[in-house]
């Protein structure tokens, strides 16, 4: 196997990690921690990745085709759908921050603090 | 009757079924009925855990969904664990739950029309993943309920959409949680590639074909981050007091009584059931580096603790302080320590429960948590005075309360390993329990002079909240003191019930076996348990060393309200040296919990770079 897809995986929850730091909007910060998500679905789709193998779906080839691993692809979108929910929330807590103190810039929310 | 490993998904799946029905019930009764299906449906959940904690023993339950077993080591199915700690943890959980749903019965003014369901719905899907995460043996599903236990707390932090300030700190709370989420599910992917396994007990068997290396530590990490962000371990804590600052006290109640509790169960379980053995981490690296981390996450909990004029980031502080103590205690690895920690852990959710439900009444009576613009006001409510008095002794470690009891298993087990441990929970005990009084002298009795506002840059002060409930004319409603006195009846007596102290140690045992619970995943005969069983008595180490934290306590919030008199020399002194403190070592301190998302992010990097170099110098 390569390792080519963990070092991606690697770089995009690093890009993921350096947008959440230095954003200057919630939306696009929001929209970071989904970018650091997406490297959890190229490190599992990389590590059920087979060389020669298709779609682990049996309903028009022989059972003895080599197909990619079908657990990884269970848990990416399980995965999906949890981090789906995660971020319609985040963001719906951001339209209501902007409705509430009219910014989207998290330097300017400081109640918080001490 | 069922089989009890049948019964095992139950814990799960009554309470999601409840939110469902709750939400649809909510548009069709009236808010009493609603409340009491409610309250009736949680009830049903404790006795459904009681029961299985009478049927579980001293062994474990295993339970495969969909009947997906497990075939010569090898499992695609999802399996569910439950010992005595993972259930009496659940079980702890839906006793908070039930206090909290009662304690609720009346706190928020009227729900929108047709929505009257919404938040006990909410606070059923919590339980749900509360539980699941408690009682789930396998890591990706761990990972599940922890992002639903997390999403569901993220909604409850800011369910007050109305306010600012609950949005800002739900939104902190969400975006760290999740990120440690996700980087655990990239841990859990590499420990899928290594070994092919999503089971802990399997994961853990499968690892032991290949030596540690760089994979393993790197998996190990950030498994590990999810769980310790979760727990609220220094420098993972920074979103802990801003969401306890601003969530509804209701919520405060089951955050600090037993959601991050299940954080530092997390570490341990996932240490021991997939990490422990070999081919994992050393028990020597796991153990120095947690130690360490407990020992700092202790401090600066205590330290920042004191710090505190806004009542719920005190409360929220000393939970850290205790964090760090548990995982301290955790990281020693034999059952003594386990032993303490659990009926440390028991005896705490109780306490802080209570003195969480104690600040929703002034919070309803004044709209206010300040300690400084709260001076005195508390004077009418007598009862509540008295209980957060007895909230902070137990705090402190006051025997016979639960906190006092495991503190003395914890420090006479940690005595064993390191002289001069005891001595950092006498110290962490004291500060956290003195602040609480220190607070409650004020706000309840108007002790002292008035404390002066202090012009720092660096302060939450908590006045102007906004009042979560719209009617100051009316009377505080029962529950709301009677609830927090049960629980605090509660504490009591997991300290003087001996029955409660045999049942902990015995689970801590069994929750220490990594071989037992491999065995029991995989259907085989278990090694008979070698190890003795620890002793969880009342010892006269213990009780002194419990008044003695009680009376430092005491000693330090009278200091506080009523200052000692410049004429003498050696208080001259101590005020010298204190102000030197505060503004060389406390000052920075305050200053990094700066509220901004991007530093808690950046922290949290900082935080798991630094855990990965510490353990891949060990391994």
């Amino acid at each position: 196997m390569s390792i080519l897809p963990f070092l991606a995986a690697g770089w995009i929850l690093l890009a993921g990690i350096y947008g959440m730091v230095t954003s200057r909007n919630l939306v696009h910060a929001v929209g970071c921690l989904a970018v650091a998500q997406s490297s959890t679905y190229v490190l599992l789709l990389g590590v059920g990745f087979r060389r020669g193998g298709t779609a682990p779906v049996f309903s028009d080839i022989p059972t003895r085709t080599p197909v990619v691993d079908p657990v990884v692809q269970a848990l990416v979108l399980t995965d999906i759908v949890v981090g789906t929910t995660v971020t319609a929330l985040l963001l719906s807590l951001v339209i209501q921050i902007r409705k509430r103190t009219g910014t989207v810039d998290p330097e300017d929310l400081t109640e918080l603090r001490g | 009757m069922p089989s009890t490993a049948d019964l095992l998904p139950l814990p799960v799946a009554v309470p999601l079924a409840g939110a469902a029905v709750l939400v649809l019930a909510g548009r069709l009764l009236p808010r009493t009925a609603t409340d009491i299906l409610a309250t009736a449906w949680a009830a049903l959940e404790t006795a459904l855990l009681c029961l299985l904690w009478a049927r579980a023993g001293d062994g474990r339950v295993v339970s495969w969904a969909g009947g997906w077993t497990i075939h010569d080591g090898h499992s695609v199915g999802i399996v569910l664990v439950g010992d005595r700690l993972g259930i009496g943890l659940a079980l702890l959980v839906s006793v908070l739950v039930a206090a909290v749903l009662v304690y609720s019965w009346r706190y928020f003014e009227e729900p929108p029309a047709g929505h009257g369901g919404t938040f006990p719905a909410l606070l059923l899907l919590f339980e749900a993943g509360m539980c699941g995460f408690a009682l789930t043996g396998d890591l990706f599903d761990a990972f599940v309920f922890f992002e639903l236990m997390g999403v569901v707390a993220y909604a409850l932090t800011g369910y007050r959409i109305e306010d600012p300030r609950p949005l800002h700190g739900a939104l902190t709370f969400g975006v760290v949680n999740s990120l440690a989420a996700y980087c655990s599910l990239l841990g859990i992917g590499l420990l899928y590639a290594r070994t092919g396994e999503l089971g802990m007990a399997q994961t853990g068997a499968a690892l032991a074909g290949h030596r540690t290396d760089a994979l393993v530590v790197t998996a190990f990490v950030l498994v590990m981050a999810s769980m310790l962000v979760k727990s609220a371990a220094v420098p993972f804590h920074f979103w802990l007091p801003d969401a306890h600052a601003v969530a509804p006290t209701p919520v405060c109640m089951l955050m600090s009584g037993v959601m991050v509790e299940l954080g530092v169960y997390g570490t341990l379980r996932i240490y021991l059931t997939v990490f422990a053995g070999p081919g994992g981490v050393p028990a020597a690296a796991f153990t120095h580096t947690l130690a360490v981390l407990g020992a700092l996450t202790a401090l600066t909990g205590a330290v920042m603790c004191w710090q505190q004029r806004h009542l719920k980031r005190l409360l929220a502080f000393s939970t850290i302080g205790h964090v760090g103590l548990w995982l301290l205690g955790l990281s020693l690895l034999r059952p003594q320590d386990t032993a303490g920690a659990a009926l440390y852990i028991t005896g705490h959710a109780g306490v802080k429960a209570a003195l969480f439900g104690l600040t929703g009444v002034l919070l309803d009576r004044h709209g206010s948590v300040d300690e400084y613009g709260l001076f005195g006001r508390g004077r009418d409510s007598r009862a509540a005075g008295a209980l957060f008095v007895a909230g902070g002794l137990a705090l402190a470690g006051l025997p016979p309360f639960g906190t006092a009891l495991g503190k003395a298993v914890a420090e006479h087990a940690a005595a064993e390993r390191a002289g001069w441990l005891p001595a950092l929970y006498v110290l962490v005990s004291a500060l956290t329990g003195g602040a609480v009084l220190r607070a409650a002298l004020r706000v309840f009795y108007g002790a002292g002079v008035v404390p002066e506002p202090s012009h720092s840059d660096v302060e939450t002060s908590g006045d102007a909240e906004e009042p979560e409930v719209r009617d100051p004319q009316r009377p505080v409603p029962r529950t709301m003191t009677a609830v927090p006195a049960l629980l605090l009846l509660g504490a009591l007596a997991v300290g003087v019930w001996p029955g409660v102290g045999r049942a902990l140690g015995s689970a801590a045992r069994t929750f220490g076996d990594h071989a037992g619970y491999l065995a029991d995943v995989q259907g085989t005969a278990a090694p008979a348990l070698t190890t003795a069983l620890p002793s969880t008595d009342w010892t006269l180490t213990g009780v002194l060393l419990g008044v003695l934290s009680t009376a430092l306590a005491a000693v330090l919030a009278a200091c506080a309200v009523w200052r000692p008199d410049r004429r003498f020399a050696a208080a001259r002194g101590a005020r010298t040296l204190a102000a030197w403190g505060d503004r060389r070592l406390v000052l920075p301190l305050r200053r990094l919990h700066s509220g901004l998302l991007g530093d808690y992010v950046t922290w949290l990097t900082v935080g798991l770079a630094a855990l990965l170099i510490a353990l891949a110098a060990q391994t």
